[in-house]
């Protein structure tokens, strides 16, 4: 309990050769809700990567639940930024959160290789999850019609299912409206309480997420700061992380707004922040 | 054998065909073909590897008119163009957007590559490539014993591996990110599966010819998956379509003059219409919509623009 879920110490990462960050240094702990935030190509899902051992880290270190990262991949639900679905078959959410529980096992496609008590087990898990994220009423439909919000959480029920003991959400919040913005904040910080999991979530916007939170991550001009809302997403924090001068606004309704950040020189791409 | 009628007495019609060993042996490899395109087409037709799919089918030609060159068993140049084609195509790839984008270029410039060479080794070759209609459309004559054994040992391997890799590769194929991150060999299934596919492209196009293979490895797979969104169902109905169109097509070309290619491909287009009508019909019903509408997730998701960023 007193290993903290990921710590990343003098931590940096590097794709295609180029330093994404560097003296990266962060602890999270089970049951905390995280959100990683900053702008385009800062390194936010290159984060989830390297905690997921995707991405070379050196020098530095990095321990996952106690080991090197990648080795414990099994304890990690990842839900990548927009699942970009290859197949042509429409699927149905029951079956994505049950690829989500054996997808990754060698055998015949589920349910053709299971039967017998490992199979009931296992449809029994995929049900209880489902409830979990409240997708009872639209888990037997087929993913194409639902809502965007709808497939968020079955998408959050796929990664839930291995009973991770950390979850990582790459942008689900990306492409909902408010109000769905607002449920699924509520419903990732529910799970993160009542499983005792330690949550990083990616943001473009930490407004919807304020009243869920436990501390931000913002990564900007290849470095990473860490701590609670009030005390990193501040003028004075954000100036000197960007190195030029920031300006953040509160709102009446307690709304936070960031006047004047740069964006990263080397965007990788609109989707790949 | 005369000019065999068929009479409306289906046994009595199965019997009679029954009576040839050709055509017993017709119907055995035609059997192990129709079930191994089911199952490999089924995992082509999900991944969209169809145009991959039709470039290897299309190195039975080279294959064959090399083998004839060269003097050697014609389905041994089958099966090592076939092999050599899936190889350059899973280099090519990645299962990225910008590396699909790369590899359907990459197929095109080999499927070119192969035609060419094909028709050079004919040329060298100078004699008549007699079996060159059959190598393009198919046959039911002639299979002896030895060749559907072959075709069985190929079946077995092929079928062995896909139950092995089966689940992992589903998985690869609808969500390869979190297969990545979840420990899965992403690239080495995808390589791995063009091998496979070449291996039941070049035994299935023995039977049904370079051209026609498409009507066994994709249509049944097509009209399985407009059917029922169920990895599990799906996959069993795009075998038994398979076989349905095989048994049908080997029966009625027994019976009349026309070649076996031209009823394999009838039968399986007119299945993949019937389908892709049943789905409409049901969607309508339904009331919402085609109910197993096929698209990908990153299709359907909605792309209004979200709320003005404040961050």
């Amino acid at each position: 309990m007193n290993t903290p879920a990921i710590e990343l110490r003098g931590a940096s990462a590097r794709m295609g050769g180029q330093l994404v960050w560097s003296d990266v240094e962060l602890v999270v702990r089970r049951g905390e809700f995280v959100a990683v935030l900053g702008s385009n190509g800062s390194g936010k899902s290159t984060l989830l990567k390297a905690i997921l051992g995707l991405v070379d880290t050196e020098p530095g270190t990095v321990r996952v639940l106690g080991g090197e990262p990648g080795g414990a991949n099994r304890e990690i639900g990842y839900l990548p930024q927009r699942h970009g679905f290859g197949g042509s078959l429409a699927l149905r959410g029951v079956d994505l959160v049950r690829l989500g529980l054996d997808g990754a096992r060698w055998g015949l496609p589920s349910p053709l290789g299971a039967r017998g008590a490992l199979s009931r087990r296992a449809k029994a898990r995929v049900g209880e999850v489902i409830e979990l994220v409240g997708a009872g009423d639209y888990a037997e439909r087929t993913l194409s019609e639902l809502s965007g919000g709808e497939q968020q959480r079955i998408l959050i029920a796929q990664a839930l299912v291995r009973r991770p003991r950390i979850l990582m959400l790459d942008e689900p919040l990306d492409s909902l409206d408010l109000p769905n913005q607002a449920a699924v904040s509520a419903l990732v910080q529910r799970i993160c309480r009542a499983e005792n999991v330690a949550v990083l979530l990616v943001a473009h916007d930490v407004n919807p997420l304020l009243e869920y939170l436990d501390q931000v991550i913002y990564l900007a001009g290849g470095r990473a700061l860490q701590g609670p809302v009030e005390r990193v997403i501040t003028s004075a924090k954000l100036s000197e992380l960007y190195g030029a001068p920031i300006e953040v606004l509160r709102s009446s309704d307690g709304r936070l707004v960031v006047v004047g950040q740069p964006e990263a020189p080397h965007v990788h791409g609109p989707r790949h922040g | 054998m005369g000019n065999p009628t068929l009479s409306w007495n289906l046994v009595d019609d199965v019997n009679r065909l029954l009576e040839y060993q050709f055509m017993v042996n017709a119907l055995e490899a035609g059997t192990i073909v129709a079930v191994m395109a089911g199952v490999v087409g089924w995992y082509m037709v999900l991944r969209r590897q169809s145009f991959a799919g039709h470039t290897i089918a299309v190195m039975a030609f080279p294959g064959a008119s090399g083998a004839a060159l060269a003097g050697v068993p014609a389905a041994l140049g089958y099966y090592l163009a076939c092999g050599i084609a899936a190889l350059t195509i899973g280099r090519a790839g990645g299962s990225s957007a910008r590396g699909r984008g790369a590899e359907s270029a990459a197929i095109g410039v080999v499927q070119v590559a192969g035609l060419a060479a094909g028709f050079l080794f004919l040329s060298l070759y100078s004699g008549v490539l007699e079996q060159l209609q059959t190598l393009l459309f198919g046959t039911f004559l002639g299979i002896d014993s030895g060749q559907v054994l072959t075709l069985l040992v190929v079946a077995v391997v092929v079928l062995g591996v896909l139950a092995v890799v089966g689940r992992p590769l589903l998985l690869a194929t609808l969500d390869p990110e979190v297969a990545r991150a979840r420990g899965v060999p992403v690239g080495a299934l995808d390589a791995g599966f063009l091998l496979v596919l070449g291996l039941a492209v070049a035994a299935t196009s023995q039977i049904t010819g370079a051209l026609l293979v498409f009507a066994l490895l994709v249509a049944p797979a097509a009209a399985a998956q407009a059917l029922t969104p169920r990895p599990g169902r799906s996959l069993v109905l795009s075998v038994v379509f398979a076989l349905l169109v095989m048994w049908a097509g080997l029966g009625v070309s027994y019976f009349s003059i026309y070649p076996l290619g031209f009823f394999v491909t009838s039968f399986a287009f007119g299945l993949y219409v019937l389908a892709q009508l049943a789905r409409h019909a049901r969607g309508r019903f339904a009331g919402d919509g085609p109910g197993a509408a096929p698209g990908a997730l990153s299709d359907v998701l909605p792309h209004e623009p979200g709320p003005a960023r404040t961050m």
